[in-house]
């Protein structure tokens, strides 16, 4: 493991770098600590500090009908989104990688353009488009919408893997009489599990709680981000804080079973580093 | 052909009986403006251990990768046997290559790499069973053969590379600096290893390095490439004994070179003189300093050149020990003498004629 803490000696200096630490992680996770807490209240969102501890706000919500049909709606989405954009984004990453042809450098910024693009954008764009060709907006326009926006996560995930791996071992593969099809498929795409499995991740996280293009995209039936901020406009309510720590609960368990698997194979490297380089590498 | 069994059984340093394997005829290769390699050409024998040697840079690389089927050439042709080689992608080349990083695949065992090509190829599982454990076995490795290649040392998975692209059968076997990468005990050993083993399977070898003593020590032939044009194509003894250029005199082993001048048969080099064979002009010689010898005091043989210099610096070697003399009128010579048993001053050094060898500036452009 490499050592992020370095060893400074804590005088007066670094006791204040400390507070401003801690004052920073406050502002970053205070907000979610409550929110869990919260869920759990027995008064609902009022009354300091919280007390009368409960499940009952869990209660309701299981019982609540429209949460889980946006549950059911968002859940596709994702999936279908996680699969459009890496149909996409791999073989995008492996031209950006690869191959050499007039006009790469567009390419390149085309396909990494909706990274930074405001959601606002592509929602508005989408939707214009759809207008035009007269397309009903459903799920199925939000499924549209998700997948081509998160080509790009596909993308740079996989073209920095791509980057890692060894060309002599496709060469290798090549020399002992593997055909390039069998060699994509024994050697290179094995060598990409795990940059193509954290896109996955990744993607399926980021679609589960869009909201910006699918505002512009909702057809009759909600996501459930979208639900929750319907529900909002009436209001805080306890359920909607046990929805959320539900959600959390959720990313953290994908985050730990993604970093578990990256430990396993890399024997612990650095994992987030992998974005910023493709982002660097990317020239954007 | 007719039934003719001895053709199986190859004895080393039968050159002229073996039959040619790969031909390089008149290949070069440019990248852009960049021109590695100009004109090469070059034949492989069955059966050969044959090196290219050269520096960095100097295309040996790029040389081995396009008979790989890496690399396209810009010009010429590769022939293996009577089929044209450089026309066939690399997986159906019967050729295999042990790469310089060794590229075991980290999502494989040891097993696993070494049956990539007979699995590739469809092979019955017995077979390839039998062939891989067979593999393991010559390169001594049968004990690892359930591990990952990150859990094996460097060494080792030297071994696994060699007995990856070994257990195909190949008509030829590339090498490309696969001991740059070890230390140099381990190199020795893995020097006479891997000549050994290539005794037995009696398979043609080209193998790239930098390193001049590791071509002397294993090569049947050494191709000396420099800045993409062979400088010399020959056994060991024959370009260390007679270097075709002052470049190839210099890069094998140390060297005197002389820059003489010829006239009615006699060279002339300050203060020195022999008779050689040579039209009139200016003339270069290569002298290795083991062949320089101290003289004694009394009259030598009929025809050695003597001569007597002031010694600069003496450097001992153990063996041997290095001497640089000053001879007068800008003549230093290096002398390698087998221990001269302390210090010296004034010596007198005599060498016979027919140890400076004529050498060429450069190689002859046809």
């Amino acid at each position: 493991m490499e050592l992020l803490v370095s060893d400074a000696r804590f005088d007066s200096g670094s006791r204040w770098l400390l507070l401003h630490t801690i004052a920073v992680f406050a502002f970053l996770y205070l907000p979610i600590a409550v929110l869990i807490l919260y869920s759990f209240n027995g008064e609902g969102v009022g009354g300091f500090p919280p007390h009368h501890l409960t499940l009952d706000w869990y209660r309701t919500l299981f019982a609540d009908g429209p949460i889980w049909d946006s549950v059911l709606n968002s859940l596709p989405v994702a999936l279908a989104a996680m699969v459009i954009a890496l149909t996409f984004g791999v073989p995008a990453a492996l031209a950006l990688e690869r191959a050499q042809f007039p006009g790469k450098a567009l390419f390149r910024r085309l396909v990494l353009l909706p990274l930074i693009l405001p959601g606002i954008i592509t929602g508005l764009s989408l939707l214009m488009l759809f207008n035009v060709m007269g397309t009903k907006l459903s799920l199925m326009t939000i499924i549209l919408g998700h997948g081509t926006a998160l080509i790009s996560v596909a993308t740079t995930e996989v073209f920095a893997g791509l980057q890692k791996l060894d060309r002599a071992q496709e060469e290798a593969s090549l020399d002992l009489g593997a055909n390039y099809w069998q060699t994509f498929w024994r050697i290179t795409v094995p060598n990409l599990k795990l940059p193509i499995i954290g896109a996955a991740l990744l993607i399926f996280t980021l679609s589960m709680d869009e909201i910006a293009v699918s505002f512009f995209l909702i057809g009759r039936d909600n996501t459930l981000p979208l639900e929750i901020w319907g529900r909002l406009r009436r209001g805080i309510t306890p359920e909607i804080n046990a929805v959320s720590t539900i959600i959390f609960v959720f990313s953290l368990v994908a985050i730990v079973f993604w970093y578990r698997l990256r430990m396993q194979a890399e024997g612990g490297a650095d994992a987030g580093a992998e974005i910023v380089q493709a982002v660097e590498g990317s020239g954007i | 052909m007719t039934t003719t069994p001895q053709i199986a059984v190859t004895s080393a340093g039968d050159d002229v009986s073996r039959t040619t394997l790969l031909s390089i005829r008149n290949v070069a290769k440019r990248f852009a403006k960049n021109v590695v390699l100009r004109d090469i050409s070059l034949e492989v024998k069955e059966g050969e251990f044959l090196t290219i040697l050269g520096e960095s840079g100097s295309g040996k690389t790029t040389l081995l990768r396009i008979i790989a089927g890496f690399e396209t050439a810009s010009a010429g042709e590769v022939w293996m046997g009577d089929a044209r080689l450089d026309r066939q992608p690399p997986y159906r080349r019967r050729v295999n290559t042990v790469f310089q990083s060794y590229a075991l695949f980290p999502h494989l065992t040891v097993e696993q790499n070494v049956a990539y090509g007979l699995r590739v190829a469809k092979r019955p599982e017995a077979e390839i069973a039998a062939r891989v454990s067979e593999a393991l076995e010559k390169v001594k490795m049968s004990a690892h053969a359930k591990s990952k290649p990150s859990k094996i040392s460097g060494g080792q998975q030297q071994r696994i590379a060699l007995a990856r692209a070994l257990v195909n059968r190949p008509q030829l076997l590339l090498l490309d600096e696969p001991l740059s990468a070890l230390d140099a005990n381990l190199r020795r050993q893995m020097q006479v290893e891997l000549k050994s083993l290539q005794r037995e399977v009696g398979i043609s070898f080209i193998f790239v390095t930098h390193d001049q003593e590791e071509a002397m020590v294993m090569s049947d032939r050494i191709a000396l490439l420099r800045a993409g044009e062979l400088e010399q194509v020959a056994t060991p003894r024959e370009i260390y004994g007679h270097p075709a250029t002052a470049y190839v005199a210099q890069f094998i082993g140390h060297t005197n070179l002389l820059k003489g001048e010829v006239r009615a048969g006699v060279v002339r080099r300050g203060p020195l003189a022999w008779t050689a064979a040579l039209p009139d002009g200016a003339a270069l010689f290569s002298l290795r300093p083991e062949n320089i010898r101290l003289a004694s005091e009394k009259a030598t043989a009929p025809g050695t050149v003597r001569v007597r210099g002031k010694v600069r610096q003496q450097a001992f070697h153990g063996a041997t020990e290095l001497i640089r003399v000053e001879c007068g009128d800008g003549l230093v010579l290096v002398v390698r003498t087998p221990g001269s048993g302390g210090a010296l001053d004034e010596v007198d050094l005599e060498f016979s004629p027919a140890d400076a060898v004529p050498v060429r500036e450069s190689p002859e452009r046809i």
